[in-house]
């Protein structure tokens, strides 16, 4: 510092403001850093504390979390071998509850994807007249929060018999996930020429080779956008699991989960072991296709 | 086809053949007739999943004697306050929480990037693990928060969720921690989509630093902000897994929201299902306003989300 000063004496008086406001830029931008900084510590502590309490009992030794450490004298991985080999009797149908879980997810994921399609080939392209009626009826089951009708259609499902299937839950969760997927295969398909579908129609293309020749291929980006939305929209649900599928065959990991909340002598340790396994699935998905999928979230939405 | 030529029997064919022509629009033949097979499932799926289910809610709701019983609970008074508290501090603190992240986000350099990879965790991750361990970490007695506490500063913490005040607060937080990377992502890209020719001209004429957010980037993304908290009203309205999973509703029933009180004690624990419809359906005069002014906007401006 002395020396810069030293420097700028001897200089004209014209060059001091700008010498001036250079060191108050320099500052200013230290500032920032600083506090950038600070944020940043905050944000991380923030968010990775109850991600680090999972990961600090899965690694306890003993089932007992009534402990006053904040680290674990001698973490262990035991609990993940107990779990990957149903090697307690809490986690007897850990594998099969894991086998509903990805049939439940790859389920919805199909029928969104197919349904969403198909509805969006008719309206967009085949401009079916008064499409804007499905359209609606789409915007506003995307509105209604799913748990408002979780009673009456639990007690629907009850009646027909439909309880501990799964597809009574996978019909709840495609009802729920498609008016999604048809905002985004909407938006989506105005980039794709109508043009396209008429020389196929002119060649003698029925409506149903265009949507197969034509249409899917040129809409693969907005389906693994949806498709991920999907899978882990149905993977991470829980309400509707919860209510309806309740016995040990019939039963995902997330309810497996809950259902340990609920017990008093639950081994905790094998618990967030088995949230971890069940977490990392999703977490994968999440950030493979994460570009494609906030592209798919935010498309149009920054529009408004 | 028969059939639909004796209704129309009494009608001048002309107009037959004109409404039909309507209904078909520009399409010729089989291929109105493909058109309709392809939205056949989704009307399918609504009509049975959406309309059925609603119509029987309202139905079983329909009982007035319902409401006397809901409204002289003092179990059900407790949850709309919490409601309402849920509400104000939940929606406005995570919004505004991402509104200025989304502002740090921009910042240029791989450090920014990289914490927003970490930082859109607690979203990728599934609710039902991370609310468990929130709900193990407030423990009095054993808990993280406690253990921590007492570690680095000696202080002997609450027991977090025997108050109801305190319960109801770490719910509303475990929500804001779960939701704010999802409204920030979205805010984050409306911030980008603002072309950078507009604050270079906002720079010309003076505007930096806190005059170039109120100024420039809020108007610009007042819309969109608007939109937001009506979804995430109504999104939150909804919202089942971070109470029944912080708090369980408890200490004794007092933070339950109306989505938790209706299915898991008036349904799951009283065994009256018709008392948890009425309860959630008191949101009714609240939630049909919202649906009808956010249907409106995301149509007009074409904003989906």
């Amino acid at each position: 510092m002395t020396t810069i000063t030293a420097d700028a004496r001897p200089r004209s008086a014209a060059a001091r403001p700008a010498e001036r406001m250079r060191r108050a830029a320099r500052r200013w931008r230290y500032l920032t850093n600083a506090g950038a900084a600070v944020v940043s510590v905050v944000l991380l502590v923030w968010t990775l504390t109850p991600i680090y309490n999972i990961v600090m009992v899965s690694l306890e030794a003993e089932g007992d979390v009534a402990v006053t450490h904040i680290w674990p004298p001698q973490p262990s991985v035991e609990s993940f071998w107990v779990v990957l080999t149903e090697g307690h009797w809490y986690l007897e149908a850990f594998w099969h509850q894991f086998g509903n879980s990805v049939f439940l997810a790859a389920m919805v994921t199909l029928f969104v994807l197919l349904i969403g399609t198909l509805t969006t080939f008719s309206i967009g392209r085949m401009r079916i007249r008064n499409g804007w009626i499905i359209t609606n009826a789409a915007l506003l089951t995307y509105v209604i929060p799913a748990s408002f009708l979780a009673i009456p259609f639990y007690l629907i499902m009850n009646r027909y018999g439909m309880q501990n299937n799964p597809w009574s839950v996978i019909a709840v969760l495609v009802t729920f996930a498609t008016p999604y997927a048809i905002f985004i295969f909407l938006e989506y398909g105005r980039s794709i020429p109508l043009e396209l579908d008429e020389s196929a129609r002119i060649d003698g293309a029925s409506p149903i080779q265009i949507y197969f020749r034509i249409y899917l291929p040129l809409m693969a980006p907005a389906l693994v956008a949806v498709g991920t939305y999907a899978l882990l929209l149905a993977w991470n649900e829980y309400l509707y699991q919860f209510l309806l599928l309740s016995n040990d065959r019939s039963m995902t990991v997330a309810v497996a989960l809950g259902k340990f909340l609920n017990s008093d002598v639950a081994p905790w340790n094998y618990m967030m072991a088995t949230a971890i396994v069940y977490a990392l699935p999703p977490i994968a998905t999440y950030y493979m296709f994460r570009g494609r999928m906030s592209a798919g979230l935010t498309m149009g939405g920054v529009k408004g | 086809m028969t059939t639909a030529s004796a209704i129309d029997f009494g009608r001048p064919a002309a107009r037959r053949q004109s409404l039909w022509r309507y209904w078909r629009g520009g399409l010729q033949g089989s291929e109105f007739t493909w058109a309709v097979a392809f939205i056949v499932p989704y009307v399918a799926v609504f009509l049975a999943f959406v309309v059925y289910p609603a119509f029987y809610g309202l139905w079983m709701g329909s009982n007035p004697s319902l409401y006397a019983e809901v409204f002289s609970d003092p179990i059900y008074l407790n949850t709309v306050v919490n409601t309402m508290i849920f509400l104000a501090f939940g929606v406005n603190v995570k919004l505004f929480l991402a509104l200025m992240l989304s502002g740090f986000f921009m910042r240029p350099g791989w450090w920014t990037k990289a914490l927003l990879l970490i930082f859109v965790l607690p979203w990728a991750v599934p609710a039902l693990p991370t609310f468990i361990s929130i709900h193990w970490m407030l423990n009095g007695e054993w808990g993280l928060v406690n253990n921590a506490l007492y570690i680095l500063f000696g202080i002997d913490g609450p027991s977090w969720l025997n108050s109801r005040w305190l319960a109801l607060g770490s719910a509303i937080l475990s929500h804001v921690w779960k939701w704010t990377p999802f409204w920030t992502v979205i805010l984050l890209a409306g911030r980008m989509s603002i072309p950078q020719e507009i604050y270079d001209a906002a720079k010309v004429d003076g505007a930096t630093g806190l005059k170039r957010f109120t100024h420039v980037t809020f108007p610009l993304l007042a819309n969109l902000y608007l939109v937001l908290t009506l979804l995430a009203t109504i999104f939150l309205l909804g919202d089942f897994n971070s109470v029944y999973f912080v708090t369980g509703g408890g200490p004794a029933n007092s933070t339950h929201l109306l989505a938790t009180l209706g299915v898991v004690r008036d349904m799951l624990e009283l065994g009256k299902p018709q008392l948890g419809v009425a309860a959630v359906m008191s949101a009714l005069p609240l939630l049909i306003p919202l649906v009808i002014i956010l249907m409106r906007k995301l149509k007009t401006s074409e904003a989906q989300l």
